[in-house]
């Protein structure tokens, strides 16, 4: 039976947070360079400032934006696994903390309620799946709210069909303008129940940007919908151009006869996020 | 693409001929002011009657921590239809100068063009490019509020796009 100590995962995952909080997804800043040349006036003026943030966080070690957001952390655990050296939720919270604090990070998190602080950016949002085998992997992403805020959920009737997920994930990006900081990538949930949707939307969202998805049918539906949404003309931070969405991820899960749930996860173009397997 | 440079106090002369969509580069003194900062400087008005910030042009940002030794952390803009319940108050008693990102309502950008203000985009997510035309930066209101206090900031050329005028 693999063990994984806890020390290790709240290393692992304070690693993780302080190197994505400094630098953008690889294959985002790169659809950013490639559109600089298309783009015109204001569009142009906000991509250049977009692109030269990123240089520069990287090569200070800056936060890529004041928001450093919440960690939203994916955990895929095997069955078979023993996890030694107390709690994993309290490893991971520990990861988060110690990455959030000595990395001069803005702590954003607190009691809905109170609105008072907890002062360390914790807890982060913990997903665990277990599944068959000794696998340990975790996926962590910083999520902004100026995005997240964006985000939206429909419970569809089934007679809306595609073309009515189509219109929700278009109203969506058009709605927010330029709220969530585009050129946006969108997670798509489809199906399932509602949370189940909203956490297929969050999941989607780690997949590499001009990666195929396995289900031809999806693996459409994506290209078609962001064809579509960089036809709405919102552009780089909503001054109007070309790049609106730089990609479109879709999950599905079967959903009961009576519903179409569609979640649809708004990620800024700040895209953060990393992780590791033990 | 029209490029200006503009410097602080903003007055309804300095900010004449610019037009929505213009692209700027902004040098002078300006102050952050988000959720809680307009809360309480909403408060402060009510009791005295005066707008702390009067006359100043408003950043919507909450910055990262600076490290020891910087003269702040990572301050680029917040949303600014958070701000929009406050667009009237603010418009009408001297502070219609403000930097924010994304959507304004109908009431923000009456309230703006009615006071002759002027209200930019800056550029979401670019934090750590704010920060580097950041020379000088200190708490002056509400250092209670952590990152949502006032800081004062000296700024050069620090870009934005003219969104309502």
């Amino acid at each position: 039976m693999k063990t994984v100590a806890c020390a290790e995962v709240t290393e692992r995952v304070a690693e993780t947070i302080k190197r994505a909080g400094v630098r953008i997804d690889d294959a985002c800043m790169n659809a950013l360079q490639e559109d600089l040349p298309i783009e015109t006036g204001a569009a142009k003026f906000a991509l250049d400032v977009m692109i030269n943030n990123a240089l520069l966080a990287e090569k200070n070690a800056d936060p890529v934006c004041q928001d450093t957001g919440m960690a939203v952390v994916f955990v895929t655990i095997g069955q078979e696994v023993r996890v030694t050296g107390g709690s994993l939720t309290d490893a991971i919270n520990e990861g988060v903390r110690r990455a959030y604090r000595d990395n001069f990070f803005r702590k954003s998190v607190l009691d809905p309620v109170t609105r008072i602080n907890t002062g360390d950016n914790t807890p982060a949002v913990i997903h665990y799946d277990l599944v068959e085998g000794d696998s340990f992997d975790v996926k962590i992403m910083l999520k902004g709210f100026g995005s997240e805020n964006m985000s939206r959920l429909y419970m569809l009737p089934p007679s809306k069909g595609l073309p009515g997920v189509k219109e929700c994930v278009l109203r969506t990006v058009r709605e927010a303008g330029g709220n969530p900081c585009p050129p946006v990538l969108l997670g798509v949930g489809l199906g399932g129940t509602m949370e189940k949707a909203a956490l297929l939307s969050k999941h989607a969202l780690f997949r590499e940007i001009g990666s195929i998805n396995p289900d031809p049918e999806l693996d459409r539906l994506e290209k078609e919908w962001t064809e579509d949404l960089n036809r709405l003309g919102v552009g780089p931070q909503g001054f109007g151009g070309r790049l609106t969405c730089v990609a479109t991820f879709i999950e599905k899960f079967p959903t009961h006869l009576a519903g179409l749930p569609v979640a649809v996860t708004v990620q800024c173009h700040a895209v953060r996020h990393g992780g590791f397997s033990l | 693409m029209n490029t200006v440079r503009l410097h602080t106090p903003l007055t309804e002369e300095s900010i004449k001929g610019l037009q929505k969509g213009d692209c700027v580069l902004l040098s002078g003194t300006i102050y952050t002011a988000r959720d809680a900062a307009h809360k309480r400087m909403a408060e402060s008005f009510l009791s005295t009657g005066v707008l702390p910030l009067c006359g100043k042009v408003i950043y919507y940002a909450g910055p990262c921590p600076k490290r020891p030794g910087e003269v702040i952390g990572s301050v680029g803009p917040t949303t600014s239809y958070r701000m929009d319940d406050y667009a009237e108050l603010f418009c009408k008693n001297g502070c219609p100068y403000s930097i924010g990102k994304g959507k304004r309502d109908d009431r923000a950008i009456k309230a703006i063009r009615a006071s002759h203000g002027v209200h930019f985009d800056a550029i979401g997510g670019a934090g750590a490019y704010y920060k580097s035309c950041v020379k000088s930066a200190k708490a002056v209101l509400y250092p209670d509020l952590g990152a949502e206090a006032v800081y004062e900031l000296e700024v050069v050329d620090f870009p934005v796009v003219v969104h309502i005028i």
